[in-house]
Parts: structure tokens; sequence; C-alpha cells
């Protein structure tokens, strides 16, 4: 058990996450990268048109990866917040840090796609959908704690503020996530359901999971690199980063 | 108990000693209403009037906590209170007596005003009197948060008008519904029970968020 505790103790300290991220982000970019790459090539450039939309349709492959992102990276906020919290892990503040801005983006990729493929299927871009609704809310939501961390003078009170606000918020996602079945109205319900069998063809299904753990993979990169950033300019002055800047 | 009531008094008891203040947001109420009916010119049905009590409770709520920050009274309430919850709770229910209250109470003459009639006005009144103790819960979580930056009037309204939106989506559909005379009861339910959760949860978000803002 000993292992475990030590693990948690060194994924606390930014110096040591800073030596060993390295690779996990490469690899990550180079991984998510190429299952997008696979991902997209075959859902628009090989998946048959399907019945009723045509090739409008296969803007999916692109909105609804990035759609679900959204949800998981604000889970993520908010757990990290919550481990903030509680242990005042110094990596937990970071992550909120470097995620927010990465989940504001995705989270507009999924509106400003949606808009794209309302257009020629619904007739609208934009209908006051529950689900709808509640992603532009989740994007408020990003920018309330980069807004509140900007706002807040002092980084530490800043820090535990945002963390707070991250946890609350987190009641959010309940209402995203139940809200197509509570009033559906114009947004289709969630086609692939876990225990479920799905209820989209499968030759949609493969290309679109390549999207989904690409984009997971390659999201999860850049999160590190923002966060190896973030390590950095925090530690700016401190022996081991002039160490790492000067060329050996 | 006790804690409630002597915070509730003594909140009451300023904001009566300082008129104008106390008047505020029912003014802000009535006179957004007739902005509103000005620049529309048209009918418009009850969810307008949720949405000018919105305005009007989250610009209120946004100064709750600020003076007793600015006197040191705030300090000193997270420092002897204990525990903090009743203390915080009677801070909102006399802030929501000087806002949400009046507010629902006048709301049949703003629906006078810009729908032409007063048809389903006991329901808006009702989801009013369910809903912005709710609105004031939530909002104080987000005051508490901002204390620390000084003026924050837009920050704390983007920062919590997406926890209102459940309020106002049961609200306005349950006082629409009564205008043409359809069941109501559903809505006014879950509108209750966002009350009950949120005056057993809020307290503590704020009262942490208040510690936060009180540490050095």
């Amino acid at each position: 058990m000993g292992w475990i505790k030590d693990t948690f103790h060194k994924a606390g300290s930014p110096r040591w996450f800073f030596a060993g991220s390295r690779p996990w982000m490469v690899g990550l970019y180079v991984v998510g990268g190429l299952l997008i790459l696979a991902g997209s090539t075959w859902g628009l450039g090989f998946v048959p048109p399907e019945r009723y939309q045509g090739d409008s349709f296969r803007i999916l492959f692109i909105h609804a990866p990035a759609a679900h992102l959204a949800e998981a990276i604000y889970v993520a906020v908010a757990i990290a917040g919550l481990v903030f919290l509680v242990w005042r892990m110094k990596m937990a503040n970071l992550l909120i840090v470097a995620a927010a801005p990465v989940g504001l983006v995705v989270t507009v990729l999924a509106l400003a796609t949606g808009i794209i493929w309302g257009i020629p299927t619904w007739g609208k871009g934009w209908v006051w959908d529950a689900r709808t609704v509640s992603t532009l809310l989740l994007a408020f939501l990003f920018f309330g704690l980069i807004a509140l961390r900007q706002a807040v003078p002092r980084p530490e009170r800043a820090a535990r503020a945002v963390a707070l606000l991250a946890v609350v918020g987190v009641i959010n996602i309940p209402v995203i996530k139940y809200s197509v079945e509570w009033f559906t109205t114009l947004h289709q319900p969630p086609s692939i359901e876990i225990g479920k069998k799905p209820a989209i063809a499968a030759v949609f299904l493969w290309p679109l999971a390549l999207n989904v753990l690409g984009y997971y993979c390659f999201v999860a990169g850049v999160v590190i690199a923002a966060l190896r950033a973030r390590i950095v300019e925090r530690d700016a002055g401190t022996e081991w980063v002039r160490e790492w800047m000067t060329p050996s | 108990m006790r804690l409630f009531l002597t915070q509730l008094r003594r909140d009451l008891l300023i904001a009566v000693r300082s008129r104008s203040d106390a008047a505020n947001p029912v003014v802000f109420f009535l006179l957004a209403t007739l902005v509103l009916g000005l620049g529309t010119g048209s009918e418009l049905g009850p969810g307008a009037i949720w949405v000018l009590a919105l305005f009007a409770n989250v610009l209120a709520v946004e100064g709750v906590f600020g003076r007793d920050h600015e006197e040191g009274t705030l300090e000193q309430l997270i420092v002897h209170a204990r525990p903090l919850f009743p203390a915080v709770l009677g801070k909102l229910a006399a802030h929501w007596t000087l806002s949400g209250l009046p507010i629902a109470i006048l709301s049949p003459l703003g629906a006078l005003m810009l729908q032409g009639s007063t048809a389903g006005a006991s329901i808006l009144v009702v989801t009013l009197l369910i809903g912005t103790p709710t609105l004031t819960l939530l909002g104080a979580i987000g005051a508490a948060l901002t204390i620390a930056t000084g003026r924050s009037g837009l920050l704390v309204a983007i920062l919590v008008m997406p926890f209102y939106v459940p309020v106002l989506i049961f609200g306005a559909s349950a006082s629409a519904a009564a205008t043409t005379g359809d069941p109501t009861s559903f809505a006014l339910l879950v509108l209750g029970a966002l009350l009950a959760a949120s005056v057993t949860a809020a307290p503590f978000a704020i009262g942490k968020a208040l510690a936060i803002s009180q540490e050095h």
C-alpha cells in the first residue's frame, strides 16, 4: 500500500510532475492526432451517407466528441476543485487553471458545430432546446471560472474561490445530462447509452468511437502542456527551473 | 434559531433606518417594467415579469455582504457565529424580505402593465414567493465569492445567472400555464424542491465562500 501513498504525494508535487510528464504529453499528442486523423478521414470520406440527412450528418464526427468532452472536462475541473478544497493540493489548482480555457474552447466548438449542423437539418441554427441551452450555460460556467480568478486579487484566495465555484457548478452537469430526457424538443435523445444496444448503425459507431478517443487523448495532451507552462511560471526563479532553462 | 432571529432583526433594523437603500430593489423592478413596456410596446407574458424579478434579484444580491464586509462585522460574524448557517440564513431572509417579497407582492401590477390583464396573477405571485428565495440563496454564493474583488456587479451576474436558469424555466412556465388555465402543480412542486434543496445546501457553500474571503 505504501506505493499508493507515495504516488499520491509525488503527484502533488509540481516539480515531479514536470520532470515526468514530457513523454506523456508527446505520446498523447501523437496518439490523439493519429486517432482523430483516422476517425475523421473514415467518417468524412468513407462512411455511406445517412438515409435522411445525407452528407450533412458527417459533422456528427466533430460535434458529438466535442460536446461529450466539454462535459467531461467540467467534471474533471470540479473534481480537482474538491481535491483542492479538501487537501489543498497545489497540482489540483494548477489543473483548474490549465483546463478551464481548454474547456471553454471545446464547449464553443461543440456549440459552433451544433449551429452549423442545425441550419441544414433543423432549418435554423439556434433552437431553445434544453441541451443546446445547457451547453451554452456550460460555456458561461467555464468563462465564470476564468473571470473570477482574474478578479480576485490574491492568488491563493482566488484559487480557493474558483475551486468552490467549480464544485458548486457541477450541479449543472446532471441538468445537461438529463435535460434531454426531461423536456425533449428538437435535439435527438442520446443514441449511445452504457448497457444498451446503441441506436446508431455500426458503420457510424466505429469512426465516432475513434474520434471520441482521439479527442480525449489530444485534449489531455493540451492540458498537460498547459500545466507544464503553469508550473514553470509558478516556480520561475527557483533553482530547478533555472537548471532546466540552461542548456547543458 | 436565536442566531437566525438576531441576525434577521439586526439586518431589518439597519435596512429600515437607511430607507432609500431598502426600497431600491422594488423601485428598480417597477422602473424596469416601465422601460420594458415602453421599449417593446407589445403585450408580454408573465415570463417578462419573471425576467425582471430575476434581474432585480441579481442586482440586489450583489451587495448583500458588502457593507458588513467594509465595517468588519462580517469578519466578526464568521469568527463568532457557531454554527454559521443560521446567521447566514437570517441575513438572507432579511435581504429577501426587502427584495423578493415586495416584488412578488407587486408583480400583479407588473402583469397589469405588461400583459394588460391580471389573469393567472395569483399563480405568478406564488411562483415568485417560492422562486425568489432560491435566487437569493444561489446569488449569495456568487456575492460571497466576489467580496474580495470590491466592485463586482457584472461579475456576480455572470457567475450566478447560469444557476438561476432552472428556477426561471419552472417559474415562468408555471405562470404562463396559469394565464391559460393549464395545470401548474408540477412546476410549482419543482420550484418547491429547488427551494428546499438550496435552503439546505447553499448556506454551507456561502459559509465556505465567506471564510475564503476573510482569509489572510
